[in-house]
């Protein structure tokens, strides 16, 4: 994980567009499936071809795609539970006494939020941590974001292999805690995790001085995308948009 | 360039905490010098060296005292820009120097502040990166080098800024010998004013002809670095110590 964060570094033509075109292409697309009336399956048949044609476009292995779905565990819970504690009219299902209007909610977060997750998933593994950072540049995040952002990806790893180094210092020390000592440990050992990574943000800022440094970040993004690049980057969004209208108006 | 490369006259320093770190401090490093700072932990090195650019002292708004000159320059708020661009600080850990997402951006990231852009900033980025030798790893992220590798390009962030006098913290530590040694190779190449804090004394004697001894916050000694490690008696009295087997008087150093 430590790599290039969840890039999947093949070739194609979704890893070509430019990172900035696939930011807004996702927020489109998530913004129209969560606009579609639950009740519209037709529609979400729709959206999720889309992104299976967009995940074989971009040459992702199938098991990648599916182990990062797991981000979604809570929300499926949630949402198995949804018809057992709704309240309403109720229907029967397999034998079992459920309410209608929480069948249709779990299916609600269900849909919607596995096609979200899958898009997320689509552009983090075919954008550089360092591409997606100039897209947002380009996209007028502010500096001061983008600079933090840009620190939290490079600090991770370094923070990251400090936590490790402490777990080993302290199970080779014969630490054997139960569950309590062990939360105990863990907490003193965030404290001290807490000081070394402030200590290191210091002597960072020194090193930025040195160099010069004023206040303002040098820009990291070179080009901007040209039209036909804007277009078909943004084909699924827009066909997603046209689709979340026409449910809207057909209906049912 | 007029005046020596580095001249420091009377400096006085104490942190907030009322500590003080330097009890006046004199020298002077003309240019195309190599000098290597020795001197035992906690001697004042590193304070005395972030000085240098103004990042600590009375330019900083810390409290000290006494002068100091770069290239003729004085160290004042006014000159502070001049100043960083004169002086090239390489820090120990190459973790706190690389902080952009990419060798190359973080190469760019000196002379871009000093207001280069486009096929010029490319230029200088390649030129700093050739002479380190890492001009093939300029796309990839700091975390996936090696840690010599990661030093070694610390060295061109620097580099690229063009300095008049470069400064290097311990750059010797924590490397394996074969990157100490291909460290050392391009340090040798450069064609700058060099003071280099080290514990490495075999490294200062192939190094730097010249040494200054510092110990609680005062040069002790300065002189030639050959007759400073060969004075057993000096080096005992500030906690300096040559690695086992090593005499300085039967190897060679850069000296003609």
């Amino acid at each position: 994980m430590s790599g290039d964060g969840l890039l999947v570094a093949v070739d194609s033509r979704v890893h070509r567009v430019p990172a900035q075109v696939k930011l807004v292409a996702l927020f489109v697309f998530v913004l129209a499936v969560v606009s579609t009336p639950a009740p519209v399956f037709w529609a979400f048949g729709l959206y999720a071809a889309m992104l299976v044609a967009a995940v074989v476009v971009a040459k992702l292995p199938v098991h990648v795609v599916s182990r990062r779905l797991a981000v979604e565990t809570p929300f499926i819970v949630f949402a198995l539970l949804l018809p057992f504690v709704a309240t309403g009219p109720r229907i029967d299902v397999l034998g079992l006494e459920l309410s209608q209007s929480g069948v249709l909610g779990a299916w609600n977060v269900l849909a919607k939020g596995t096609l979200g997750v899958v898009a997320a998933i689509l552009l983090s593994a075919t954008t550089a941590p360092r591409d997606l950072l100039a897209g947002l540049e380009r996209l007028r995040l502010p500096a001061t974001l983008v600079a933090i952002l840009s620190f939290m990806i490079r600090y991770l790893s370094v923070v990251s292999d400090d936590l490790h180094r402490m777990r080993i210092a302290r199970e080779s020390r014969g630490y054997a805690g139960g569950r309590v000592g062990h939360l105990k440990a863990v907490a003193g050992g965030v404290g001290g995790l807490f000081v070394r990574s402030f200590e290191r943000g210091e002597r960072v800022h020194l090193a930025m001085r040195s160099r010069g440094y004023t206040g303002r970040m040098p820009l990291l993004s070179q080009a901007g995308a040209v039209r036909s690049q804007w277009l078909e980057g943004l084909t699924i969004s827009l066909l997603a948009v046209l689709i979340a209208v026409m449910a809207r108006v057909v209906g049912l | 360039m007029s005046g020596p490369a580095i001249h420091v006259e009377r400096l006085v320093f104490a942190y907030p905490d009322g500590r003080q770190a330097l009890f006046g401090v004199d020298f002077t490093v003309e240019h195309g010098e190599r000098v290597a700072l020795l001197g035992p932990n906690g001697a004042g090195k590193t304070t005395l060296v972030l000085h240098l650019n103004g990042i600590l002292g009375s330019v900083a708004g810390g409290t000290g005292s006494g002068g100091i000159q770069i290239g003729g320059t004085g160290l004042h708020r006014e000159h502070l820009a001049v100043i960083r661009r004169k002086v090239g600080l390489v820090f120990q850990d190459p973790d706190d120097q690389l902080f952009m997402p990419t060798v190359r951006d973080d190469v760019a990231f000196g002379p871009a502040n000093l207001g280069l852009r486009g096929a010029e900033l490319d230029e200088r980025v390649h030129e700093a990166l050739v002479q380190v030798g890492m001009q093939d790893h300029a796309d990839l992220a700091p975390h996936h080098l090696s840690f010599g590798q990661r030093r070694r390009v610390a060295v061109a962030t620097v580099l690229a800024m063009r300095p008049e006098v470069l400064v290097l913290d311990e750059p010797s530590s924590n490397l394996d010998p074969a990157a100490r040694r291909e460290l050392a190779d391009i340090l040798s190449e450069l064609d700058v004013t060099l003071l280099m804090i080290t514990h490495d004394l075999p490294y200062a004697l192939q190094l730097c002809e010249r040494s200054l001894l510092m110990d609680d916050g005062r040069i002790v000694a300065d002189g030639k670095t050959r007759d400073l490690l060969g004075d057993a008696e000096l080096m005992s009295a500030h906690r300096l110590e040559l690695p086992y087997g090593f005499d300085p008087l039967s190897v060679s150093g850069p000296e003609r």
